[in-house]
């Protein structure tokens, strides 16, 4: 009996007419929890009524208040005959069921109505007592929280980062369930919108349990997904990442938009000696070794996502430098086995490899759905692992045991975690998953970021000596360690172009590196970053079941091969070198599959600088065809150029001295940029190669390569005074104000021609998506200058010859006048003076946080210094790799229906061998292309060119926070972990609704676009309502998951599924201005006063 | 390929001042476009017209759906569906319920019934505003009287607080209301020469002075059969007038008026010896149009009578407007100084209001 809800009914407004005699309308209301239900009084003739009811009570066990929704229903009274609904508020308590979260939900709330979207409001408030329960074998899990937010939440610090967590539960849905087929739409909606809500709350509470059993008390990065199989089912799936989070003192809480400044972070090159094992280190000597001109920095490294190192309440925090020695068994076989080229630091990457694998060998998926992490997590990142599986839905036989659903993401998530050891990662962050389903076919996808991480936070207690562990942590800087190769260079995964990291000098990075998380905020960037798409569509034929299944898997590896070659197209037209936030999607249609790839290009300093683009053509002998491949190489010439020029991409120069032996090849590097007469010779060159294609020398031998070069081109760049993302970040951009706009577009287009090319819809699809930037840039142009980020793009198809692409972003204003200055130190002062005070152990502290100012020097410099290279391998590559069908395991595929092709191991290797092709070719391409990055003036400072925007235009964005004097809580929206200029002060729990609208009168509603309009501003408006309701104003990390609109204009009839979700905060202006002393004495608290007190 | 559906929604509703006005002018989408393309938008931010007519289009949607809410804006604070910044909804308000002075002037005194709605067509064509617009300020003026209409209470205050309007607009409002239920003629040719915001400047005159409301709360008006409005003009007030008669009846008193009102002015004005001449013609025009007011008709016809027994031979005897302006100063004030004229209140009660009607009224 551990719960006791109350509900109390205040009042209603803006009630709509129910009588029509008296305009008026007799309104009660009930309330329903479970199976029990209470009724307030009849408040006559009034569209205002004031119920003020007596509190309900309910008395629940916790696992219902978890799994079961608050249901209140607004009637209309009626004497003779049956009362009327008017609508339906669905207020989920589990909020209410955490300490820390909303104590109270008070508010007024949208009345929902299925057919006619919001009808008036109600004010209700909720309250819950809790009982504790001690029982160890309880199904509950209350007191876990929940965070859609992919990185550690910002007035938490992570005590321990458990991992992976997941669970799925299905049932029938109610819409395939009318016997006699006379489907009533109210109660059809209804009975979903409240079977979905149910299971989303027993999902949430299952995976709680899990938590819980893990010994953590909150998941981050919490992702939930519906999965309409149709006749087959409903599934409702999760994924997250199980923490164990420590709140921070409201008056410590970080900053929301505070970087950390690429030489401040933590990081001590000279500390890389594998001797200090076993034994406490000794840092002060340490301490002075690297840093040439004296290092103020002695503060802690905090960024707003990072913990205070130390708690003494942890008990077993000074043990782990003892329980380390027995993590460093035997290396796991053919782990890095290849020997680690006996240089200096291979010893201790062996042993930070073993130990940090038992750390994660226990896990059976070491998975983490984080994107941004705390510093010094992510010690490398390998490359961008994916893994799709074509499944034929069948009938769920057993709702009670899901076992198919369980076996086929079991399946997937088991080739992810093999292809992350094939790149040398024992772990795989920025993880997500999703599904496309059109009638019986399903394609399951997963990616991720195959990365090595620091142990550290997956030990018990052992961040709470915070860096004191140091001596395993990579001997690299964080501005550039994680770029560095995290697999053996005589040993890798696949052919690839090493170099010597251009930042630090020790170390192997790749010529190019795709990952799925976002950018780290220490990381050391040149110029600004930029959204790159690329977009394919392919038909296929019709078919049915197997047929379809093998068709879709058969195209498959090459739409991902397609996407990837024009990702990488785009991004040495940017001359950027590295893709984050990469999310590749596939959706499968009755006649055609779409992809669509959406990352954000950036130019890391660590990595070698991309090369051009060569043209070449088939036949040399030909003037007139070489007359146009010289224009076409002209164009991408001046593209590239005016790309640098744009985002700003003026890396400094590197001299053959400074690099000296590392850099492996000379040939590239002298290699300047010919004049056009030169390139024939060029051609003839490249001609002795011809049959393979290449990455960058792009052969323009039939019209679809010139369209696919024209595609290429048409990428129109953001109009001056916009950037655009899709991380949650824009690099290059560190001073936003607070001016925010979160916005979320749909749109359909239907393909008029029946007998359309490949080349023709992607044409079509290409343009699509064009446009939809463009009205973006179009509508927001009063924000100037401003970046929209976070661009979360969806595409379906959700009938033939339709396309539909939703997209949730949001625009941020920031102030040009500084882009270019890193707000650098005032982080760390800020973290050092209340760090300080509970710091036990200051010294070890300081030594960790010292360090690395030579690698500021020379980046300010412009001059590279030659550091002794380390012997660090790395490398990283895109690894596509689909299965259709379950190779194993003869009891699940039987029972999985699932589709088994012969032919797929074949195709797989065919697969492997286009890869290997393309890596090859990767790096003749480059020798083969021009740098002129060597002969572009460069300097931190030519930096501040670019985005001459009109001065006036960039206060004209008026601030929605300051609206007074409404009776309605202005609450924000952001797909952001953070709202800038502010600080979040509490989360108030997660929001996860799910709504159904239909309508019988399309016409009448403005036609389909009508109808999506103002159902998704219902959407906004309930979201809204409910957060404000539980005191909050704002919501951050809003994701818009679904989408899915269904018309039938001759019927006059149309119906749209909206499933959202994102995290209630609290937050407050930042009125304080950090004080950004460079004073050397931390003794002396720097720490800004902060206010905590909330608006 | 078509675009099927195209929707953008912010979480703060955005909205372009300039498309806006294009929805009010009752512009189609189309026209809209062209309006906008024809401005240079599509230069200055780089852009085509598609992404023009997409954007359009959304704005419109939008500007439809607030429609509702526009129509009690009250609502429209305490409304959830839409996040609007206050100063936005004030915006948005203002220029909702603001109207073309041609417009208003076509309607300006008609009673707001479906007879005159069915009519809007012909105004339509004769003012150049569109239909939909004419349909929109038309259902504004008609939606303001309702309300008000069974409100107690200061007219402009009312409108000001049920419709957060500003107090310009408001008074316009009260203007428009307070013509329409007293339905004073405008329309004649005679009257073509006045604006809106002359009638407007009356209005106000009236509703001060000479309604119920004007002299104050009745104390006992829960049982007092007034009731207390200044929609309505003080009807015990209008009685009251018919005793100014004496000023034109009483040979007497008429003369003695004249001769104190011309031994004032003489030597004042060039146009003295007209003023002289036409003294009783006009006091008889003056005194007549008082003495009618009980008659609807006649009240209907207040404006036109003005201007036909007064403005009018004044105009052709070239009086300039400080002719105007003394002459009345004096024909007002010598009326006190009649020691048989006991209806010294009513008479500035009268007159006060005739004095800046008339001002406001002769020009050309």
């Amino acid at each position: 009996m551990p719960g006791k809800l109350k509900a109390k009914i205040v009042a209603g407004r803006h009630l709509p007419v129910m009588d029509r005699a008296s305009d008026l309308t007799d309104a009660f209301v009930e309330v329903k929890f479970g199976n029990t239900t209470f009724k307030t009084d009849v408040y006559h003739k009034s569209l205002n009524p004031q119920w003020n009811s007596e509190w309900f009570k309910f008395e629940v066990d916790d696992e219902d208040l978890q799994d079961e929704p608050l249901q209140i229903t607004v009637l209309d009274h009626d004497t003779y005959s049956a009362n009327d609904a008017i609508g339906k508020v669905y207020i989920d308590i589990d909020p209410l069921l955490c300490s820390e979260a909303a104590s109270v939900i008070s508010g007024w709330f949208p009345i929902y109505d299925t057919i006619h979207g919001i009808r008036g409001e109600i004010n209700v408030l909720v309250k819950v007592e809790l009982f504790n329960d001690l029982n160890r074998f309880r199904q509950s899990s209350c007191g876990v929280k929940f965070f859609c937010t992919t990185s550690i939440p910002r007035c938490y610090r992570a005590a321990m980062v458990h991992g992976f967590v997941e669970e799925l539960v299905v049932n029938e849905d109610p819409e395939y369930q009318w016997i006699d087929r006379i489907r009533t739409p109210r109660a059809s909606n209804e009975a979903r919108q409240r079977l979905i809500s149910l299971m989303s709350g027993e999902l949430q509470r299952k995976i709680g349990l899990k938590v819980l059993e893990m010994g953590g008390n909150a998941v981050v990065g919490y992702l939930q997904c519906f999965d309409l199989e149709g006749e087959s089912g409903l599934v409702v799936r999760a994924i997250g990442t199980a923490c164990t989070l420590d709140k921070l003192s409201s008056g410590s809480a970080p900053s929301t938009n505070t970087h950390i400044h690429p030489n401040t972070a933590p990081a001590s090159n000279a500390c890389n000696s594998p001797s200090k094992d076993g034994k406490e280190p000794v840092f002060g000597e340490d301490l002075p070794s690297s840093s040439g001109p004296p290092t103020p920095f002695r503060a802690l490294p905090t960024s707003s996502s990072s913990p205070p190192p130390f708690s003494p309440s942890k008990p077993c925090s000074r043990q782990s430098s003892s329980s380390d020695t027995d993590l460093s068994l035997t290396p796991k076989t053919g782990m890095g086995s290849g020997g680690s080229a006996g240089k200096d630091a291979g010893p201790l990457k062996t042993l930070l490899r073993q130990q940090t694998q038992t750390a994660l060998e226990q896990r059976e998926f070491p998975f983490f759905t984080l994107t941004s992490f705390p510093p010094g997590f992510l010690v490398h990142a390998g490359g961008v692992v994916s893994a799709r599986s074509v499944k034929l839905l069948d009938r769920i036989h057993n709702p009670d045991e899901p076992e198919t659903r369980d076996a086929w993401w079991e399946e997937i998530r088991q080739e992810i975690k093999s292809h992350a050891k094939a790149l040398g990662c024992h772990a795989v962050v920025g993880y997500s998953e999703s599904t496309s389903i059109c009638e019986e076919v399903c394609i399951l996808s997963a990616s991720g970021t195959a990365a090595i991480l620091n142990p550290r936070y997956m030990r018990e207690g052992c961040l709470d000596i915070g860096s004191t562990d140091h001596r395993f942590e990579e001997p690299s800087p964080p501005s550039c360690g994680f770029c560095h190769i995290p697999y053996d260079e005589l040993n890798m995964p696949f052919p690839a172009q090493l170099t010597y990291c251009y930042h630090c000098r020790r170390q192997k990075v790749p010529d190019v590196l795709f990952t799925t998380i976002d950018l780290p905020p220490e990381a050391a960037v040149t110029g600004k970053g930029c959204l790159i798409q690329a977009r394919l569509c392919r038909l296929k034929k019709k078919a049915q079941g197997e047929v379809n299944a093998t068709a879709i898997s058969n195209l498959l590896p090459f739409m991902e091969y397609e996407l990837h070659t024009q990702l990488m197209n785009k991004l040495k037209l940017r001359s950027m070198n590295a893709l984050f936030g990469l999310r590749i999607q596939i959706s499968v249609g009755e006649n055609m599959l779409l992809g669509l790839a959406s990352a954000t290009g950036v130019y890391l300093t660590a990595l070698p600088a991309s090369g051009g683009i060569q043209i070449a053509g088939k036949t040399p002998g030909d003037l007139s065809n070489e007359h146009h491949i010289l224009t076409i190489q002209k164009r991408i010439n001046d593209t590239i150029a005016k790309n640098k020029e744009l985002y700003q991409i003026n890396p400094p120069e590197l001299t053959e001295e400074a690099v000296g032996s590392p850099i492996p090849e000379p040939r590239q590097r002298s290699r300047l940029f010919r004049s056009h007469s030169e390139s024939s010779d060029e051609l003839s060159e490249l001609d002795l190669s011809h049959g393979k294609k290449d990455a960058f020398v792009l052969e323009i031998d039939d019209t679809d390569a010139v369209e696919d070069i024209h595609s290429l081109l048409t990428d129109t760049p953001p109009p001056t005074g916009f950037y655009s993302c899709n991380t949650e970040i824009m690099p290059g951009i560190y001073n936003w104000t607070s001016g925010v706009q979160m916005f979320t577009s749909v749109r359909v287009f239907r393909l008029s021609n029946a007998n359309l090319t490949n080349q023709g819809l992607n044409k079509i699809f290409t343009d699509l998506c064009e446009n939809l930037l463009k009205s973006f840039y179009f509508k927001l142009r009063s924000m100037i200058p401003c970046c929209l980020c976070h661009l979360n793009v969806t595409v379906a198809v959700p009938e033939e010859e339709l396309i539909q692409v939703a997209v949730t972003a949001v625009a941020m204003t920031f102030d040009k006048d500084q882009t270019q200055e890193k707000p650098a130190e005032k982080v760390i002062q800020k973290g050092s003076g209340e760090i300080e005070e509970q710091l036990q152990f200051p010294l070890e502290l300081c030594a960790d946080s010292s360090s690395t100012s030579t690698q500021q020097s020379s980046k300010i410099s412009g001059t590279v210094s030659l550091l002794t290279p380390a012997a660090k391998l790395c490398h990283n590559q895109l690894v596509m790799v689909r299965s259709a069908g379950v190779p194993e395991t003869s009891n699940v595929s039987s029972r999985a229906a699932s589709v088994d092709y012969g032919s797929f191991a074949d195709r797989c290797s065919t697969w492997l061998e286009l890869l290997r092709l393309k890596a090859h070719t990767i790096r003749r391409g480059s020798v083969k292309t021009s740098r002129r990055t060597q002969s572009l003036a460069h300097s931190v400072s030519s930096l501040e060119r670019g985005s001459p925007l009109p001065e006036g235009r960039s206060r004209s964005l008026r601030s929605n926070r300051s609206f007074g004097g409404s009776s309605v809580t202005v609450v924000k929206m952001t797909p952001l972990s953070f709202l800038p200029g502010t600080r979040i002060i509490k989360y108030l729990g997660i929001i996860n609704m799910f709504f159904i609208r239909e309508t019988t009168s399309l016409r009448e509603e403005g036609g389909v676009s009508g109808f999506l309009h103002s159902f998704i501003a219902e959407v906004f408006a309930m979201v809204r309502a409910h957060v404000a309701a539980l005191g909050g104003n704002a919501v951050v990390s809003y994701s818009m998951k679904e989408c899915v609109l269904m018309e039938n204009p001759n019927k006059n009839q149309a119906q749209c599924l909206i499933n959202v979700s994102g995290d209630a905060v609290i937050c407050v202006r930042e009125t304080d201005q950090e004080p950004v002393s460079s004073s050397t004495n931390i003794g002396q608290s720097c720490s800004s006063g902060t206010d905590g007190g909330a608006t | 390929m078509a675009v099927e559906l195209d929707v953008f929604v912010g979480n703060t509703t955005i909205m372009d001042e300039e498309v806006y006005q294009l929805w009010l002018d009752g512009y189609t989408v189309n026209d809209a476009v062209k309006v906008r393309m024809e401005g240079g938008v599509l230069e200055e931010c780089e852009t085509s017209a598609d992404v023009l007519l997409s954007d359009t289009m959304d704005q419109y949607r939008t500007f439809q759906m607030c429609e509702r809410l526009l129509h009690s804006p009250a609502k429209l604070a305490n409304q959830l569906l839409f996040q609007i910044p206050p100063h936005r909804q004030a915006i948005l308000i203002e220029r909702y319920y603001a109207f073309d002075d041609a417009f208003v002037r076509e309607v300006l005194g008609k009673k707001l019934s479906k007879g005159t709605k069915k009519d809007l067509d012909d105004i339509s064509a004769k003012t150049t505003v569109t239909l939909k617009s004419c349909r929109r300020q038309f259902d504004n003026f008609k939606r303001v009287l309702k309300v008000v209409e069974e409100l107690k209470g200061p007219l402009v205050e009312n409108i000001r607080q049920h419709f957060l309007l500003s107090d310009k607009l408001a008074r316009d409002y009260a203007a428009i209301v307070f013509f329409a239920n007293n339905r004073f003629e405008t329309g004649k040719r005679k009257l073509q020469y006045l604006t809106f915001q002359d009638f407007a400047f009356c209005a106000g005159q009236l509703i001060n002075n000479w309604t119920v409301g004007a002299v104050g709360e009745p104390v006992d008006h829960q049982r007092s059969s007034r009731v207390y409005m200044d929609v309505d003009l003080d009807k015990e007030f209008l009685q009251e007038l018919k005793e100014l008669k004496i000023l034109i009846t009483d040979k007497d008193l008429l003369d003695q008026h004249k001769s104190l009102v011309c031994t004032a002015l003489r030597g004042k004005t060039k146009a003295f010896n007209e003023m002289e001449a036409n003294f009783k013609n006009l006091s008889r025009g003056l005194v007549n149009i008082a003495a009618k007011l009980t008659n609807t008709k006649d009240v209907r016809d207040f404006f036109i009578d003005l201007v036909e027994k007064f403005i009018e031979p004044c105009r052709s005897d070239r009086w300039t407007a400080a002719d105007m302006r003394l002459y009345l100063t004096h024909y007002t004030n010598s009326a006190h100084i009649l020691d048989t004229f006991k209806h010294q209140v009513v008479w500035d009660r009268y007159m006060g209001v005739i004095k800046s009607c008339i001002f406001k009224m002769y020009h050309d």
